[in-house]
């Protein structure tokens, strides 16, 4: 019966990995006995249960909790002033710049703000411009920019890449840099200067190097043609963005500053995650150890107002800060650790208690029932 | 001379329809009529024995040839094709969708060619795959193509050999024994004289006993010498169908004379040639025209229950996709309103015009499509095809599953069902070769009387169970043999030496397993179950009474000895077993001796009348037999007594050598080819095999018989239509005249033998059959009272055996004899033949005559015989059971031996009460179902198969169906009352059901009841049943392939369903559960993220992470972990799942994936999505991050999240996992910081450039992304952890069991288990008795409510509970 069953396999072909004729020779289609084939590979099952996970909950509490104190205490000792400029307010000494200039305008429109900083600043302080309602992360946005352009590709800068569209071209002429991004670039200049106690008004030294990453300014911006000594005869045949004052290689006069790798452009060119940004504009550096980088006392902002935001009801802001290792002021992940590290304590407790109530039922001898 | 009487036999004997001999109900005709009017369309034939006429031609061309060609594709068309239909794909629909989309700028997301990626990977993946499976039927199709056939060809005048494919109809193909047949074909010549030929169905019906088929009658007849070139008549018959039992047709005689044909003269393709030299016929459907190509179509597309239940959520992610995308569309335009000019930070479009807000919102919402396009988790699909692949490598790997003796894995035909195995509700299973061997084994008997139990026959095969499960080494078969037997002296010294027999059958058998080939001569090749160790006691008595036959005629003629011999005899002649050697096939003819001359009706009336009469005749004269017996000269003294065993006096200096030799001369005279002669007398009974003849049986239980008898020396040596030839054990030659077989018919119950005894010349009838059937039957009346209180001492023993064989799960057989005077047979035959040749009520007057026959019989024994019940059959019963299956058992069989069957393998219980519906009338249908269903409902119970409360459970009900009765419900509309009948019924057997009727009930349970089924069977009377279920599992190994083509899992043994589905079902469902759900969530996890940055840019549709690193997030990074958990993770271990099957019912409850699973996962996704991105918010909130260094560590955490959330649900860890984890961890670093340290300039806008690396220098990206990834989980972690140690679902009590030693895991099993089932058990005590009916003592049916068409049926023992194997379920 066996055996003729075998014959009888072949017929017609249709059935797959039906046994072949089991001759002397045959190799047998037992499966292998192995660990592995057969499911049975060492394993660890760990079994989730209020006394196996207690000490988690708790190393987790014991964790978090300093960790968060920690993050709270050094957010802060971080010192920061904010002041907004829009001159939205009728009180506002930017209110008439505000009200006035758009896009277009020629002239520059100035004006001051005076603050007071309670503290000193002892470490080294950063500059930031603040922007609000500002929606840096728009998809198209983002996206209206040539990459290659701003690498120093020379056909680029010649032909920029079509995502730059409708700032591509202007006038015939190759648009440098391209885009929406470069076209809306933040042109206010601001100024700060000290007002000594004895009337004089101490300009303040800003850095406006370094605030670039040091792999954007030195491998992913890029000026065409070599160190752009003769920045002017590079971007020959170019023109500048519709909105700017300006043509690219006169953003500076600083060679090293100048062009594609303007720090404020680049610093620009990285996008913003969210709508109420700051982006770093000046760095204030610590003259020595005697004196704070910035003493108590009044302030003067000079700003030349070129920036329109009202189209979008948007707010400017600069802001001083100091940064520690954790960067700028933000209470929020101390606050927020402390508070997840007090769940799991809490939680780690809840559990104890569960465990010596109910644990019994997963004692090995009652299982069953 | 004699073969010139031959040839007329046989030429009178081509009239017969042999349409009985066949016990498939698949291929049972109806009895045929060649009159009968053909159907309109018809399908001529025209031979091809010669240049046809160019409008046959035409005919002829239209009609398939012989080549098949079961693939898609060809070459040139696999492209268009294959990508036409992977379009018809949704998923597929869905990406073109998406880059259709994409490709408008207003739109673009991503880039136009990266949204195309997972086009193009999965259509190229998975066309690959498509064409691998193509080629693969095509090298199939090649080698049975490409196979030998041999065809006539007329410019040749000769039989060429030619490929099957080049076979076109009309061909004129001889095939010789043992090859396949390579079209359907019209059978007009046989090398046998009788014109009959031997076919074996076993590739289309799974059985193995052989199909006799016939020369086309009226065409023998009238032309016996068969020659091709002189064939002038035209084949009309059916158009092509794939009706397997049906075929009806015409030869069109060039004489205008029409020949009518039916099925029994078709020879179906894929069947195998047996016992016949060579037939010839002219194919009448060629290639996929013939029945068994259009019976063979592919198994339907099945989605499993879990993938559908997917597919519904798919359509709630698309939903809320929709809403996502409608918020992203409204979002924008309300955002683009808020400002009072165009601001600066939205450009105008290319063409430097300004976008109006609506027409921005509509675009917003297709962008939001693209860019949310990963919450439709496509990439589920392609990853639950690898796990499905794993699932299924696994399965097939276990060794558990693996058959040594066929040398066959479980083969899994259906590649995406695996889930489904653990949710099955419903088993569905087939009797005979699923449940059962199928092979008869002689296990018991008692003769006049007295029981021989065959002790050492029950100790032999329990040798040789075990022997064969020792069997570990199948590279040295040889060394096999003496360690067996060595085996079988260490179990019993006694046995070894009544087994002789035994032991030359092991050595057979040892070599046997090696040099198995694919073509072996016989059908019945398994000597080892069917060999039989004699009863010691037994066999000293038949000894003795051989000797006694030495001194013939001296015997006393009251002593009862020579019953014996008369037993063995009846076991060796009552029967069609078809004798053959293994190197010579012979050929063998059933059916009675008889002419078919038509006679009228009113005749028939007539000869009824006097019929009436002659039943009297015969029972008078057989109360006094010496009057009436003129030809047989030495008549019994009293019908008591052993009538065949006392031969004339003068006959006894005849007997020994001198006769056997004389016998042996007329024995070569009508047979040529019997082994040879000379050896005959020289063998001794103690080596019975050496003279290599083969049994061949239609019903393995005659074989079995055949087999007992000659174990006792009584061996039959041939059977020829007229004479039966047996060696008795002293070695000499008794050959009987055969004047007429009565067959076995269901109705009747019985069959007998009509012989003429060589030397007494007393006409004998031998009838074996049903005891209810022979019981009543016997002689009643008896002359002295002595004789007849013997004979009812004797009847009541044997009665008293034939229930204890009953009870053991036996089949039992009555075996009878009667001794008449010739002058009554032939006065009986005269009516027989009148009854034969009637056409109206034919079957009921042959039955008539037949019950004339069978009269006054005198008892002569019982046998016991067992179709064995697969190994572990009751054990997987009772767990499948256990773990919440229902099952059923559709059988063909005959009622009580499926009821016989259903008790020994447990099915039906002692304490079942047991509902009998065997009716042929509709109102008792009606007023049965009335009846059971409120006596159902009067003990209240649940179904069983629903978690009834504890300890209170009534009485469970057994329901036994029968064929027809099922048919009238069908059709009265009654299936509805039926179902619920059965689901208060713990166990339903339905028996006599035919193909159709299986598939019928399956597909009433899986639409009505809403389950899942699964159907086990070996047949293709399966097939149907089997494509009906969700789940079909086909049985390989022993028989035919048909099953397990239509299968969706073919396994070689009944018991591997139990690991198949508590284990791997189970497994393959919480792992792909697990997984699916994972799915859902990640996805909804990630892409979240997405959604909630869209509320800070504007709804502008702004991606904040790489777009590079969202499709490697997916692609890579979180991919591989999940489907490694769909194909590895384990819950609970094998060991724990087989020993509480009750834990399979989570899968059937589908407690891994639920609609509510799916909610509160995608209610965690959104969770924690919302951590991961708002905690990274409010850290930089303010700060000057930049858009992609603001997405870094949003994605890192992410991963976290979703990798830990998996490890949450992963419950073990091998190695493969951890390496897994970590590597998918390490391998986004990898890919993340040498990304962004090399793309400098690429992938605008993102510009990736050290962006990693600036995050990775700054210590709160560290902060931030431990922060979220604790906060996320935190919920999902406790509640894992409160439901570990709260809830303790049974999964959970498991896991925990599986964490302990072995040995205390194995008494808390124990412990477990005994609490289940003393809280069902000790109720049933309690609750049996004081509701039963009947006498409590006799604990079985409800007899009231059992319904037969006839009365007689009810014979009580089949209804005896079966304990034989009650201990190994308990104990595991």
């Amino acid at each position: 019966m066996m055996a003729s069953s075998y014959s009888a396999k072949e017929e017609d072909g249709h059935h797959s990995g039906a046994p072949g004729p089991g001759g002397v020779n045959a190799k047998s289609r037992k499966p292998d006995n192995t660990a592995f084939k057969q499911q049975r590979l060492p394993a660890w099952q760990p079994i989730l249960t209020a006394g196996t996970v207690l000490p988690a909950f708790f190393i987790i509490g014991l964790l978090f909790i300093p960790i968060g104190i920690g993050l709270y205490v050094t957010s802060n000792n971080i010192k920061e002033y904010e002041i907004d400029y829009t001159g939205v307010d009728m009180s506002s000494p930017c209110f008439n710049c505000s009200q006035n200039y758009s896009w277009n305008s020629t002239k520059p429109c100035t004006c001051s703000v005076a603050f007071s900083l309670d503290q000193p600043f002892e470490s080294n302080v950063f500059m930031y411009y603040g922007l609000s309602n500002y929606y840096q992360n728009h998809r198209r946005y983002v996206k209206s920019r040539d990459d290659s352009q701003l690498n120093g590709n020379l056909n680029s800068l010649k032909d920029p890449s079509k995502e730059c569209e409708p700032y591509r071209t202007n006038d015939g002429l190759p648009i440098a840099p391209c885009g929406a991004i470069a076209n809306s670039l933040f042109n206010d200049t601001l100024e700060l200067y000290y007002n000594d106690p004895n009337g004089t008004k101490i300009p303040i030294r800003l850095v406006k190097t370094g605030i670039a990453w040091w792999t954007d300014k030195h491998v992913k911006f890029r000026n065409p043609v070599g160190d752009g000594s003769n920045l002017s005869a590079v971007f020959q045949g170019t023109t500048k963005p519709v909105n700017w004052q300006k043509y690219v290689y006169q953003l500076d006069t600083d060679p090293d500053n100048n062009g594609f790798i303007n720090e404020d452009l680049i610093v620009w060119m990285r996008t913003a995650a969210l709508p109420t940004f700051r982006k770093l504009y000046r760095i204030i550096e610590k003259q020595g150890d005697a004196t704070p980088t910035l003493p108590r006392g009044n302030y003067t902002l000079l700003i030349t107002y070129n920036y329109p935001v009202r189209s979008f009801e948007g707010r400017k802001r600069m802001i001083l800060s100091t940064i520690s290792w954790m960067g700028g002021k933000n209470p929020f992940l101390g606050i927020a650790y402390i508070t997840v590290g007090s769940v799991c304590f809490f939680l780690g407790v809840v559990l104890l208690i569960i465990h010596h109530k109910y644990g019994s039922r997963s004692n090995n001898a009652d299982i069953a029932s | 001379m004699t073969h010139s009487i031959d040839r007329l036999s046989c030429c009178f004997r081509r009239r017969e329809n042999t349409g009985d001999s066949e016990t498939t109900p698949l291929l049972r005709a109806p009895p045929q009529d060649p009159e009968i009017p053909l159907p309109a369309a018809l399908h001529h034939v025209f031979p091809n024995n010669g240049p046809l006429s160019p409008s046959h031609k035409k005919v002829m061309d239209r009609y398939a040839g012989n080549k098949i060609r079961t693939t898609k594709y060809t070459f040139l068309s696999f492209l268009p094709k294959n990508l036409f239909q992977q379009l018809y794909r949704l998923a597929n629909i869905y990406f073109v969708f998406l880059v259709a989309i994409n490709w408008f700028p207003q739109m673009e997301v991503f880039h136009r060619e990266i949204t195309m990626l997972p086009l193009v990977i999965v259509t190229v993946a998975s066309s690959l795959k498509d064409a691998l499976e193509d080629f693969r039927r095509y090298k199939f199709d090649r080698i049975v193509n490409y196979r030998a056939a041999s065809v006539y060809d007329w410019k040749q005048q000769d039989f060429v050999l030619k490929c099957w494919k080049d076979v076109r109809v009309g061909d004129f193909v001889k095939v010789v024994c043992n090859e396949v047949i390579p079209a359907d074909i019209l059978l007009l010549n046989t090398s046998d004289p009788n014109g009959v030929c031997h076919m074996e169905t076993a590739n289309l019906d799974g059985e193995t006993n052989l199909k006799q088929r016939q020369v086309v009658r009226g065409f023998a007849a009238s032309n016996c010498s068969f020659q091709p070139e002189h064939f002038g008549g035209t084949v009309v018959c059916e158009k092509p169908n794939k009706n397997l039992t049906h075929f009806k047709g015409y030869l069109a005689m060039p004489e205008k004379k029409k020949i009518g044909f039916g099925r029994e003269s078709l020879l179906l393709r894929g069947c195998t040639m047996r016992n016949t030299d060579s037939a010839a016929g002219i194919v009448v459907y060629a290639g996929h025209e013939t029945k068994a190509m259009l019976n063979n179509k592919g198994p339907r597309y099945k989605r499993s229950k879990l993938e559908r239940k997917m597919n519904t959520d798919v359509l709630f992610c698309v939903g809320i996709l929709f809403i996502m995308c409608l918020i992203g569309a409204l979002g924008q335009y309300f955002w683009l309103g808020t400002f009072p000019s165009t601001p600066p930070f939205v450009p105008p479009d290319s063409s430097n015009v300004y976008i109006p807000p609506s027409l921005s919102g509509f675009y917003m919402f297709f962008t939001m499509i693209i860019l949310l396009q990963v919450l439709i988790p496509i990439s589920l699909y392609v990853s639950i095809e690898l796990i499905k692949v794993g699932q299924i490598f696994f399965i097939t790997n276990d060794v558990d599953l693996y058959d040594e003796e066929t040398d066959s894995r479980v083969q899994c035909r259906a590649l995406n069902i695996t889930e489904d195995l653990g949710q099955i509700q419903y088993v569905f299973s087939d009797k005979t070769g699923t449940l059962t061997e199928n092979k008869m084994v002689f296990r018991r008997c008692s003769i006049m009387g007295t029981e021989y139990c065959h002790k050492e026959n029950a100790l032999r095969l329990a040798a040789l169970d075990e022997a064969e499960s020792d069997e570990e080494d199948p590279a040295f078969p040889q060394k096999k043999v003496p360690s067996r037997l060595q085996f079988l002296k260490g179990k019993s010294a006694a046995a070894l030496r009544r087994c002789n027999s035994a032991r030359a059958r092991i050595g057979v058998r040892g070599q046997a397993e090696v040099t198995l080939s694919p073509h072996s001569d016989v059908a019945f090749s398994s000597p080892l179950e069917t060999d039989v160790a004699p009863d010691w006691r037994l066999q000293r008595i038949t000894g003795d009474e051989a000797g006694q036959m030495e001194a013939w005629g001296r015997v006393s003629r009251i002593g009862g000895g020579a019953c014996y011999m008369d037993f063995f005899l009846a076991l060796a002649v009552c029967n069609t077993v078809v004798v053959s050697t293994a190197m010579h096939p012979r050929q063998r003819v059933t059916g009675p001796l008889n002419s078919s001359t038509l006679k009228s009706l009113g005749h028939i009336q007539t000869l009824l009348k006097r019929l009436g009469s002659l039943s009297h005749v015969i029972a008078s004269l057989h109360s006094i037999p010496e009057k009436s017996g003129p030809t047989s000269p030495a008549s019994p003294a009293s019908p008591a007594g052993p009538p065949a065993s006392v031969p004339a006096g003068d006959e006894v200096d005849r007997g020994g050598v001198t006769d056997s030799g004389s016998l042996n001369t007329s024995l070569e005279d009508s047979e040529a080819d019997l082994p040879s002669s000379d050896d005959v007398p020289t063998e001794t009974s103690a080596n019975p095999n050496s003279d290599g003849l083969c049994y061949e049986a239609e019903s393995p239980d005659e074989a079995a018989l055949v087999h007992a008898a000659r174990a006792y020396g009584y061996t039959l040596l041939g059977r020829t239509p007229d004479h039966v030839t047996v060696r008795l054990p002293q070695g000499s030659l008794l050959t009987f005249e055969v004047l007429g077989t009565l067959a076995f018919n269901s109705v009747r119950k019985r069959m007998s033998v009509v012989v003429r005894h060589p030397m007494t010349n007393e006409v004998i009838i031998y009838t074996k059959g049903a005891d209810s059937a022979i019981m009543e039957r016997l002689a009643k009346s008896a002359e002295n009272q002595p004789e007849e209180n013997k004979r009812k001492r004797i009847a009541a023993k044997t009665q008293r055996h034939l229930h204890l064989y009953a009870k053991d799960g036996l089949r039992t057989l009555c075996i009878a004899k009667k001794v008449m005077s010739l002058q009554a047979y032939t006065d009986w035959l005269a009516v027989r033949q009148e009854a034969e040749s009637a056409i109206d009520n034919r079957e009921e007057l042959l039955m008539e005559t037949a019950s004339h026959l069978e009269t006054n019989l005198t008892l002569l024994g019982a046998t016991g015989i067992e179709d064995r019940l697969q190994e572990d059959v009751p054990a997987t019963i009772a767990s499948l059971r256990k773990a919440g299956i229902q099952v059923w058992v559709l059988t063909g069989d005959k009622q009580e031996t499926a009821v016989n069957i259903a008790y020994s393998c447990r099915l039906l219980d002692q304490s079942d009460v047991v509902f009998t519906l065997s009716t042929a009338s509709l109102d008792e249908c009606n007023s049965f179902l009335d009846c059971t269903l409120e006596e159902v409902k009067r003990y209240g119970v649940q179904p069983p198969w629903q978690s009834s409360p504890r300890g209170l459970r009534g009485p469970t009900f057994g329901l036994v169906l029968e064929g027809h009765t099922l048919g009238l419900l069908f059709e009265a509309g009654l299936q509805l009352r039926l179902l619920e009948l059965s689901r208060h019924c713990r166990s339903v057997l339905c028996c006599r059901v035919t193909p159709l009727q299986k598939s019928a009930v399956v597909k009433l349970v899986r639409d009505k009841l809403k389950v899942m089924t699964l159907s086990i069977g070996d047949g293709a009377n399966d097939v149907s049943m089997i494509q009906a279920a969700d789940v079909g599992v086909g049985i390989s190994g022993q028989e035919g392939m048909q099953a397990v083509m239509a299968s969706d899992f073919a396994i070689s043994h009944f018991k591997h369903l139990k690991k198949l589905l508590l284990v791997h079902g189970h497994w393959c469902y919480s792992r792909l559960a697990g997984t699916v759900i994972y799915f859902f969530y990640k996805n909804v996890a990630y892409v979240n993220l997405l959604f909630w940055y869209q509320f800070f840019c504007g709804f502008s549709g702004t991606a904040m992470i790489d777009y590079w690193l969202l499709i490697f997030f997916n692609l890579l990074f979180t991919s591989v972990p999940p489907i490694v958990f769909g194909i590895l993770d384990r819950d609970i271990s094998a060991g724990t799942l087989l020993s509480l099957p009750e834990l399979y019912k989570s899968g059937q409850n589908s407690e891994g994936y639920r609609h509510t699973t799916f909610w509160v996962a995608l209610l965690d996704a959104f969770y924690q999505s919302l951590v991961c991105f708002f905690v990274p918010y409010l850290a930089y909130q303010g700060s000057d991050i930049d858009v992609y260094s603001f997405g870094t560590p949003m994605n890192t955490a992410s991963l976290f999240t979703i990798l830990l959330h998996l490890a949450i649900e992963i419950r073990t860890w091998t190695v493969v996992h951890w390496v897994v984890m970590v590597g998918s961890v390490l391998l986004y670093f990898i890919i993340a910081l040498s990304y962004s340290a090399l793309c400098i300039n690429c992938n605008h806008p993102s510009n990736p450039y050290w962006i990693m690396e600036n995050q990775m220098a700054d210590p709160v990206f560290y902060l931030v992304c431990i922060l979220t990834t604790v906060l996320a989980l935190l919920p999902r972690y406790t509640f894992r952890v409160l439901q570990g140690t709260l809830a303790l679902s049974p999964l959970v009590r498991a896991r925990q069991l599986d964490m302990l030693s072995p040995q205390v895991r194995d008494s808390l099993i124990r412990e477990w288990r005994n609490q289940e089932s003393t809280s069902e058990a000790v109720p049933d005590q309690v609750l049996s008795s004081p509701t039963k009916p009947g006498s409590p003592t006799e604990p079985t049916v409800d007899r009231g409510l059992t319904l037969h068409k006839d009365g007689n049926e009810d014979t009580g023992n089949p209804f005896s509970p079966g304990h034989r194997r009650s201990i190994s379920t308990m104990t595991i």
